[in-house]
């Protein structure tokens, strides 16, 4: 019995290492000499005007180069003949998709300059525009990651219940997408009647829509096949390219500058828990957004919970001169670190604003990330690594 | 809830800023033994250390934030241009400078921020640790006509594309950088658009209402204090003349 098994065994390996030869001989005779594929500039799964050129041998990718700078408008340089109020405006553009919180750093750098804090219900509220606007990100990209493998559902469903969150900033702000509340010093309005009770239910759709997702797309098998063991990137890779959000915390590593950060937020005064998944794949990473989407909510109802009263200016001039120095602020936002680099001169308008977007460092990766893949999954690792253009040109 | 707790957290947060600046310290002094003359100043405020170091010691500088001392998390890497500027006064179109003449030009001193900086152009970077949560600004001068610097490629594979960024919005040179090319311009565009005497050719072109459009309100005096409870929401604009 045992010698039989032994043979066929043995007559199995042989026959396979002939396979293997016959392939290999196949394969040198079909040998290509590779070809390029060029995806985008105007590629649905860029999300804007990202143009990705990749060569290919057979369907492996053997090196990939983005190509950008469609969009760039030159923020840094356009900051240097603003005024301090004028800038938000600018920067409001760089992540469209939660354009509040990037002005938050921003601020916050100048009244580290101006030595001014914000009253606690400013600080608060803040706190609450910058969730929702994180909400408001994120869901988008629940269902746009869906649409990228096929599945074209969850996309209609995310605008539709973005909507809820977009509502309530816009009830607050006026603005549905480019808000430009935020002041030095405060903010622009205090919160309208009915607010706090229309956000809470708004809360509850979005925790609604994630335990829907959580069904729906995690748990469906086409996703999980396509997205699992697909696009690992190794926490001490993730850091040196300067990975951040929820790209590093789906790599296992505990880094979250709401709670690691120094900026005067609201966080550190509620119960709330980072994220991480020890995987690093595609997979976990749209986890690990689920999960913060669903955080965020219990964040904003907490922060509604015990907003304090109080004033929601602290005293500044009206005319803001920012003394001279340097500073840097740095919140997370909802595609990961974002600060600004703010040098001053005492004058109107800064010296030199240095923006560090989450979204340039975390699709500079995308070279090293890309190499050896198939190309199907060029698009999963595009979606899960998710960036917005505005983020990557500033 | 915030009421009991505030005070608890504010005392916590001052210890954190204390724990934070003696960290710094205690970064700056393995620094200056690992360093020695190549560290040039150094400067700690808000519990974030600063240091500047010798053209020579950049890449060195990463090597050992890196290995020695646990940075792992690179940041970003950039420039800053120290040549005085009229802040966009010189790019006003004519219709500005018309109806609101500039000032009779005269070049102020050029002044450096914090860890100080003998030279126009300096090298701003950023790491972090994010085991202890430690954060370093490293800065560099480069000498004028003579702008080079070691590439921190090779250390952090993250600097690639901010050093190309820094060469083409400042014309400085990386060395051992794996491929200088253009990121965000195109291949043909001359100039280096981030340096303090580029013109920003939309402000030569178009008038600026941001600029004419400063009107004071009603009841307020020259240097921007308004006095005796003026109407200063009428006009809407929310400081610093702007529209």
């Amino acid at each position: 019995m045992t010698v039989t098994e032994r043979t066929v065994t043995e007559r199995q390996q042989l026959s396979y290492i002939a396979a293997q030869a016959a392939d290999a001989r196949v394969n040198l005779e079909i040998e290509t000499e590779g070809m390029t594929l060029n995806i985008g500039p105007q590629h649905p799964a860029t999300h804007g005007t990202l143009r990705i050129v990749a060569k290919l041998d057979g369907e492996q990718v053997t090196s990939a180069e983005p190509v950008m700078g469609y969009m760039h408008r030159g923020y840094e340089k356009l900051a240097e003949v603003r005024t301090y109020p004028q800038v938000t405006t600018l920067i409001n553009r760089i992540d469209w998709l939660g354009s509040f919180a990037n002005e938050v750093p921003f601020i916050l750098a100048a009244e580290k300059l101006m030595e001014v804090e914000a009253p606690p219900r400013a600080q608060w509220i803040r706190t609450a525009l910058f969730e929702l606007s994180r909400i408001a990100n994120i869901t988008l990209f629940l269902g746009d990651m869906a649409v990228q493998l096929g599945a074209l559902t969850p996309v209609f469903m995310a605008f539709r219940d973005r909507e809820f969150v977009l509502n309530q900033i816009e009830a607050v702000t006026g603005g549905r997408f480019h808000p430009n509340f935020d002041r030095i010093g405060g903010i622009k309005d205090d919160l309208p009647k009915g607010w706090i009770d229309d956000t809470k239910q708004a809360m509850e759709k979005i925790r609604d829509f994630c335990d829907e997702f959580e069904e729906l797309v995690l748990g469906n098998e086409i996703f999980q096949a396509r997205s699992r063991g697909i696009g690992i990137v190794p926490p001490a890779v993730g850091l040196a390219y300067g990975l951040s959000g929820a790209n590093i915390r789906a790599s296992g590593v505990d880094w979250d500058l709401r709670r690691d950060g120094h900026e005067a937020l609201a966080y550190d005064q509620l119960d709330w828990k980072v994220w991480t998944h020890p995987d690093g794949d595609s997979f976990a990473r749209y986890w690990v957004r689920l999960q913060e989407t669903r955080e965020a909510t219990h964040i904003v109802d907490q922060l509604l919970d015990g907003l304090p009263s109080g004033p929601i200016m602290a005293k500044v001039p009206r005319i803001i001169k920012v003394p001279a120095g340097e500073a840097y602020a740095a919140t997370e936002n909802p595609l990961g670190e974002m600060g600004y680099y703010v040098v001053s001169k005492g004058d109107l308008v800064p010296f030199r604003v240095k923006i560090r977007s989450a979204s340039f460092s975390n699709i500079s990766i995308t070279p090293w990330l890309l190499k050896g893949v198939y190309v199907p999954d060029i698009i999963t690792i595009l979606a899960s690594l998710y960036f917005i253009l505005g983020d990557i040109d500033r | 809830m915030s009421s009991t707790e505030a005070p608890a957290t504010g005392d916590t947060e001052a210890d954190a800023g204390e724990a934070d600046t003696a960290a710094a310290e205690a970064l700056a002094a393995r620094a200056a033994e690992t360093l020695g003359a190549a560290l040039v100043a150094s400067h700690i405020a808000d519990g974030e250390l600063w240091v500047r170091v010798e053209r020579d010691a950049w890449a060195e500088l990463a090597t050992w934030l890196r290995n020695s001392e646990g940075f792992g998390f690179f940041n970003f890497l950039s420039a800053i241009d120290w040549l005085p500027s009229p802040f966009g006064r010189d790019m006003d179109s004519t219709v500005d400078n018309v109806l609101d003449p500039p000032e009779p030009k005269q070049a102020p001193p050029a002044e450096t921020g914090v860890a100080g900086g003998d030279t126009r152009f300096q090298l701003l970077a950023r790491v972090n640790d994010v085991v202890t949560g430690r954060s370093l600004f490293a800065k560099a001068d480069l000498p004028d006509g003579d702008l080079r610097a070691a590439s921190w490629v090779p250390v952090y594979p993250g600097a690639d594309w901010h050093e190309r960024e820094a060469w083409e919005m400042f014309g400085i040179t990386f060395e051992g950088h794996p491929g200088l090319r253009h990121l965000y311009l195109p291949g043909e565009f001359e100039g280096h658009p981030l340096r303090k005497d580029y013109p920003l050719l939309a402000r030569r072109v178009k008038p600026w209402p941001g600029i004419v459009d400063v009107e004071l309100m009603p009841g307020e005096s020259d240097n921007g204090e308004s006095d005796s409870g003026a109407e200063a929401s009428a006009g809407g604009a929310e400081g610093g003349g702007a529209p």
